[in-house]
């Protein structure tokens, strides 16, 4: 057998996974694997500015491909850095896996340099995690590591690596592992079809039913049986902030988001309905509302999701399936087909009358401002237009991150990354990078805002290193919006440290100085013009700096403690 | 509620934290905590008391399902069960008071297990209750020291929590 050292066979163990690229910044104790890395070119490592937008950039990588995102620190700050990052994806459901270098092992638990204690500080937000006591054990711990970051509801995984078990001096016998059996570890693989007949039998009944569907469905390959599924049925669908582009979102039978910047006709939907089908989605306090007491009284809820921990956890399933979105939905879609009980067809007529009614609300519609200002969903409604809806988008946190998420019409899943479970600021940037690498051909757009871009504006410069042509789009409102908008509806327009119109960067000087190009938008008139031009230029990271409205709320918001019924509409129509 | 969980988890560094954690990060109360390996010395057996309404219970359950590391566990408390904890009490004996303490000792079956001049250190096992009883019936002496192991427990008949 081949024997190999400890750094070299983890390196290896990753390109038998199937591992092509990893997101890393060196350290004392991920030197000896730094070393393995250059001695190879079989698997990619990509240097970024901070190790927390080395996970930003595998998280964006895994979502838009759907394989894990692997990421690699050193020990102590290395580690703590990158913590961020894989909460981001622990909420998301994100499969990553995470290595970090640590002090030598007889060095442990003495304070030593650079020491932290990565396994204690990731507990909470990680899936599981490995400390590797010995070399031999790095192939099976990372067979191990990629089965449970991949499999069940996926999530970060994070192995612990001393630096004297990646010593170069010594070697091991090298095998990967074909196969891996965690016998305490053993995730649902079908859901129970009685549980499944029980909710189909529900649906053909429904007068008024709703398709509820999640992130879950967009991370189980479920997006075409869900279309599938509302197409047989001619049920409405809304899709949660993590779930968009998992349901074509131009399609007629889609409503929108919902929740707490959802549309109307999707929020008043799921309040008036008798049947609420949802799939792979959690029932969050951004979509119920907080008061669950208020949360759709007259529904039944039929759940799939493959985390019992998430069924009944908030809301409570009348139907609770557990099981992976993809067999879940197809033995659904059989026993549709095969019902011999047929969807009352006047009464679901009648429920749509009343959603398209909904629907002449037009929630969304744009009055444009006064003068020649840009309004923020202008832009977005710009970037729409100037690449034919068919972008990767990732985004920030903030007003512009609901923008985009409303105005920007995901026909296809994995097309919208952002961090919503965590709402981690600093996150598109580095994400948009992990999307552009494993599409280097694909036209990757990062919308954000001033306050966000700036968390981790270093990354322009991986950009540069490794000529990544990502647009950043840049919501400039000069003020932390969403906090601003906050507190202008609760705080009695109190804008305690949100705004900072003093001290921004010129943003077009700023990508330059990175060698980028950079344009700003100041002019309502010129907005479309140039971002057709900063778009044209695909083989470039254009920084289009867009000066927005300042003084621009997102609507439809979900009034504080209320029904999903209850909204503001504008900053003077509420329902 | 008061619950008994039994869980069976992988002998493994990390794992009792992870399962611990699991009750500070989610904010459910641990009441006691025993855990020691089974006779496979691959495998732990954790047994845990905590109180919750039944949405508690349940989503305790289900995170703990979800490490890991946890292979099994059961709700003793949904079925008929054999309860006990250990207790290690010293207790000041002089004068009166000795005789006294032996009485009492002896009406909850404990036995003395050490003895000095002035003192008794009493051995009792039963269940949580019967051991706070005996805290109270000792209420008119003076306890210097406790030392409770937490509960343990079995389901009982058949019904056996094992891979
Ligand atoms: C790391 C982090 N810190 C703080 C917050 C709280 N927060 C949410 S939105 C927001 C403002 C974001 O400002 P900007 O990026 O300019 O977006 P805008 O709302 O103005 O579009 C803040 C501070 C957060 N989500 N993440
Ligand atoms: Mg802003």
């Amino acid at each position: 057998m081949e024997k190999l050292s400890g750094g070299d066979m983890l390196i290896r163990a990753l390109h038998d996974e199937g591992v092509e690229i990893i997101f890393g910044y060196p350290g004392g104790a991920a030197l000896h694997i730094y070393d393995a890395i250059f001695n190879q070119d079989k698997v990619d490592h990509v240097l970024v500015r901070h190790e927390q937008a080395a996970t930003h950039a595998a998280d964006g990588y895994a979502r838009a491909t759907g394989k894990p995102g692997v990421v690699l620190v050193t020990s102590g700050p290395g580690a703590t850095n990158a913590i961020t990052g894989i909460a981001t994806a622990f909420m998301d459901s994100i499969p990553m896996v995470v290595i970090s270098g640590q002090v030598t092992r007889d060095a442990i638990g003495s304070d030593a340099f650079q020491e932290t204690d990565m396994i204690g500080v990731s507990r909470p937000v990680v899936k599981h995690s490995f400390m590797v006591q010995k070399a031999e054990d790095i192939p099976g711990i990372v067979k191990q590591a990629f089965h449970i970051a991949v499999t069940g509801r996926p999530g970060p995984v994070v192995i612990d690596i001393p630096k004297d078990v990646t010593d170069p001096g010594e070697k091991y016998p090298y095998e990967y592992p074909e196969t891996i059996k965690i016998r305490s570890y053993n995730p649902p693989t079908k859901g129970h079809s009685g549980q499944i007949k029980k909710a189909v039998e529900i649906l053909m009944n429904a007068r008024k039913p709703v398709i509820y569907s999640g992130g879950g469905v967009i991370q189980g390959e479920g997006a075409t049986l869900l279309t599938e599924l509302a197409k047989t049925l001619e049920f409405p669908v809304t899709n949660t902030l993590m779930g968009l582009g998992a349901y074509p979102a131009t399609d007629k039978q889609f409503l929108g988001m919902l929740g707490m910047h959802g549309t109307y006709e999707a929020n008043m939907a799921m309040h008036e309905s008798d049947v609420i089908l949802a799939i792979g989605a959690r029932f969050d306090d951004r979509v119920t509302n907080s008061d669950v007491s208020k949360f759709c009284p007259d529904a039944t809820i039929l759940h799939i999701d493959i985390d019992p921990a998430s069924i009944s956890k908030t809301v409570t399933a009348h139907v609770p399936i557990v099981g992976p979105v993809e067999p879940v939905l197809k033995e659904m879609i059989d026993q549709v087909k095969a019902s011999n009980q047929k969807v009352d067809k006047e009464a679901l007529d009648a429920w749509w009358q009343k959603i398209d009614h909904w629907r002449e609300r037009q929630c969304l519609a744009v009055t444009p401002a006064e003068g020649d200002i840009i309004k923020p969903q202008e832009a977005v409604q710009a970037l729409y237009e100037a690449t034919n809806g068919q972008a990767y988008i990732t985004s920030d946190v903030g007003q512009h991150q609901m923008f985009a998420a409303q105005y920007y019409h995901f026909d296809l899943p994995r097309r919208w990354i952002n961090s919503g479970g965590l709402g981690t600021m600093g996150f598109g940037l580095p994400a948009a990078m992990g999307v552009q690498l494993a599409f280097p051909d694909a036209t990757v757009a990062c919308v954000t805002g001033e306050g966000s871009i700036q968390m981790n504006i270093q990354e322009l410069a991986t950009c540069k290193q490794c000529a990544l042509p990502i647009k950043i789009l840049n919501l400039n409102n000069e003020a932390l919006g969403m906090v601003k908008q906050w507190q202008d509806m609760q705080y009695g327009g109190r804008h305690s440290a949100s705004t900072y119109a003093d001290s921004l960067p010129d943003f077009v000087a700023l990508a330059e100085s990175y060698g980028h190009t950079g344009i700003r938008i100041e002019k309502r008139s010129e907005l479309q013009e140039k971002m057709n031009v900063a778009m044209a230029m695909k083989d470039k990271l254009v920084f289009i700096d867009v000066a927005v409205d300042q003084n621009e709320h997102v609507y439809p918001m979900a009034i504080k403690g209320g029904a999903m019924s209850e909204m503001f509409l504008s900053k003077t129509e509420r329902t | 509620m008061r619950r008994i969980v039994s869980v069976l988890m992988e002998n493994q560094p990390g794992a009792l934290s992870r399962v611990v954690g699991l009750f500070s990060q989610r904010n459910y109360n641990i009441n006691s905590l025993t855990v020691a390996p089974t006779e496979d010395p691959t495998l732990s057996r954790l047994t845990l008391t905590t109180v919750g309404d039944d949405r508690k219970i349940e989503q305790i359950i289900k995170h703990l399902n979800k490490v890991v590391d946890v292979a099994k566990l059961v709700d003793l408390t949904e079925g008929s069960h054999i309860e006990r904890e250990l207790m290690l009490i010293k207790v000041k004996a002089t004068g009166a008071q000795r005789a006294e303490v032996k009485r009492i000792c002896d009406i909850f079956r404990g036995d003395v297990v050490d003895v000095s001049p002035t003192m008794y250190t009493i051995q009792l096992t039963g269940t949580s209750e019967k051991l706070d009883g005996f805290i109270q019936a000792l209420a008119g002496t003076t306890i210097l020291e406790v030392a409770r192991t937490g509960v343990s427990g079995i389901a009982r008949g058949e019904k056996i929590l094992t891979l």
